[in-house]
């Protein structure tokens, strides 16, 4: 097992370079000189080549690329155009915010998607089964700031039970979360549900059912635990892309996390932040999915030994 | 085996799969709302009621009437024809991105898978990458950076979206590229760019036609984000995306002119999933058990 984890660790090494390395490509084609976005209109252009020379943009591209890993490296991901603080404090400081979106439409999606899914595998081609799946294709074609929207004007604007935008307590974090946990919730129920049947199928259920259990006793503790290992996976994946910030989500709902943050940087052209967020969101999907793999590694010791 | 026993198996194959395709009532009717949304999107001009670009600030924001039966815009601007309008940008939009994501998925999948060695880890290791960017974001700076515009929509989609054929592709190559129908091939001397492009890729047909149909979705959701935070088809195009952008600020007292846009998107992503799926089941015999 920790061979396996150091092993897989090592495997994201190139990775992360390669992500590091288009990053810095992506700011560096961007037409649009940072010094003129940094003084706007006022910088005359004596001022403008000093200031170029101080921040090393006319130093051959490599010498560029290279001082840019290495600050990465040690952590520095530079002063932020717009309000010269520093890149990852910030992003650190709007990472809460984000990780709360994210556990909270997480336990909704996973409390509607399994319960319909298993609801729907068990009642093959009954009544529900086939307008619950029809809603979780719905869910899934559905635009998500236009769920938003509908559901800030049902709960905020016509039954006034909810705050339609900001940060605060609790009544703030369930219309984002809804809204956020529609799309998982739809792909977990068709997941959990195909798996669920695929499992029903095996042989090892036909021999449950053979030696005399009970249906109920068949589909809660034998198809029910065999199909939680893909359904983990499932889970877990989701939760990593959710937590790489929720950009449509955050912006509608003016959720001060990382998605609207990156959003925010992009548009104002503040590329040392729109790197940071891009490379930290990155970083961030990727140990998840790490996490991911390992967890399922140690539920099914099959794949370890591939 | 001689050309017409072999156009029989193969036109059989097809005509099988389209069996199962018609049975398939939620495929059916996925069929169905795309053919709709073509036909709509061919023939805007003369279904339209008024002209989506016409301004008329006395009908500012009506509310559905008989007159405009899903109501008008801030500028007097009848929102059915604008949708009518808007489902050429969105068929466009999924059809070219789509098919850049195909082209480039296809050819990086299928060298990848056939040739394997360093140019296989190369493109692997270029797909993890891929997958790992916060991909609307990554889509987002790369049109930022570009300039906000429908063209800059399709290579910022064909950019990020191509890993996922690209893997599907190389996995199908590899499978094939053991059987026994491709080892005959090369005994017999054919070339290798021959046995890819005549023997293997012919038979990889019916997964692309299954993730092309699932990516046009994605794609025509995409621009649609993308409108809706001001970077893809710019104003006054009627783009569906676009429409809901605007009608955020009237959200509060005029929901009809929010609802409309969306649906429309809902319905086209939707049929395209459900003909997906459906395509799915029926060109892939293997999956029924």
């Amino acid at each position: 097992m920790i061979n396996y984890i150091i092993r897989r660790l090592f495997l994201t090494i190139p990775t992360i370079i390669g992500i590091i390395t288009i990053t810095f490509l992506l700011m560096y084609v961007v037409p649009g000189d940072p010094v003129r976005i940094l003084m706007g209109q006022r910088g005359d252009p004596a001022t403008i080549a000093m200031i170029r020379k101080e921040m090393g943009l006319d130093d051959p591209i490599m010498t560029q690329y290279f001082r840019f890993l290495w600050n990465i490296l040690r952590g520095n991901f530079g002063r932020s155009y717009a309000t010269n603080r520093l890149v990852l404090p910030e992003i650190l400081s709007r990472f809460p915010a984000t990780l709360k979106l994210a556990l909270a439409s997480m336990v909704i999606a996973t409390t509607i998607g399994i319960g319909a899914g298993i609801v729907s595998a068990t009642k093959q081609y009954s009544f529900f089964d086939y307008s619950s799946m029809v809603i979780a294709l719905m869910g899934v074609s559905a635009p998500v700031f236009w769920v938003g929207l509908l559901l800030m004007w049902i709960f905020g604007y016509s039954l006034g039970w909810l705050p339609i935008s900001g940060y605060g307590g609790i009544t703030y974090l369930i219309l984002p979360a809804i809204t956020l946990g529609v799309r998982p919730a739809a792909y977990i129920a068709r997941m959990t549900r195909s798996s669920f049947l695929e499992i029903l199928r095996q042989d090892y259920i036909r021999t449950a059912r053979a030696k005399g259990l009970s249906e109920r006793r068949v589909i809660y503790v034998h198809t029910l635990r065999n199909t939680l290992i893909t359904v983990v996976t499932i889970l877990g994946m989701e939760f990593a892309g959710l937590l790489s910030g929720a950009v449509l989500t955050e912006t509608i709902f003016a959720w001060p996390g990382i998605g609207r943050l990156s959003v925010d940087a992009i548009m104002k052209r503040d590329h040392p932040m729109v790197q940071g967020t891009v490379l930290f969101t990155a970083i961030i999907f990727i140990f998840a999915n790490l996490i991911v793999d390992i967890s399922y590694a140690f539920l099914d010791p099959r794949i370890r030994y591939e | 085996m001689n050309d017409i026993e072999k156009r029989e198996i193969s036109t059989s194959y097809w005509k099988d799969a389209f069996r199962r395709l018609k049975r398939n009532r939620l495929a059916m009717v996925g069929l169905y709302i795309i053919l709709a949304l073509i036909l709509m999107a061919i023939f805007a001009p003369w279904i339209a009621p008024y002209n989506p670009y016409e301004v008329n600030y006395d009908e500012y924001l009506k509310p559905p009437s008989s007159r405009h039966p899903l109501g008008t815009d801030e500028f007097g601007r009848d929102i059915l024809s604008r949708i009518i309008f808007g489902s050429r940008v969105s068929l466009y939009v999924g059809l070219v991105a789509e098919g850049i994501t195909v082209v480039i998925g296809v050819i990086l999948g299928s060298i990848s898978g056939y040739y394997g060695g360093w140019v296989d880890h190369l493109i692997i290791e270029l797909t993890n990458i891929v997958f790992s960017f916060p991909f609307l974001l990554f889509v987002i700076a790369i049109v930022v950076s570009l300039g906000p515009s429908l063209t800059n929509v399709f290579i910022a989609v064909g950019i990020t979206n191509w890993a996922g054929t690209a893997r599907l592709i190389r996995g199908q190559v590899l499978s094939l590229k053991e059987s026994e129908y491709v080892e005959a091939a090369r005994a017999l001397g054919a070339s290798n760019t021959r046995v890819l492009f005549k023997h293997i890729l012919p038979n990889c047909i019916a997964p692309i036609i299954v993730s092309a149909t699932l990516g046009m979705g994605d794609a025509i959701m995409i621009e649609a984000s993308l409108s809706f935070l001001g970077l893809g088809a710019q104003p006054p195009t009627p783009s569906w995306g676009a429409m809901i952008d605007y009608a955020r600020d009237f959200l509060r007292t005029n929901l009809w002119y929010s609802l409309f846009p969306g649906i429309a998107i809902m319905l086209t992503v939707f049929g395209f999933n459900l003909l997906g799926d459906g395509l799915r089941d029926a060109l892939d015999p293997r999956l029924k058990i």
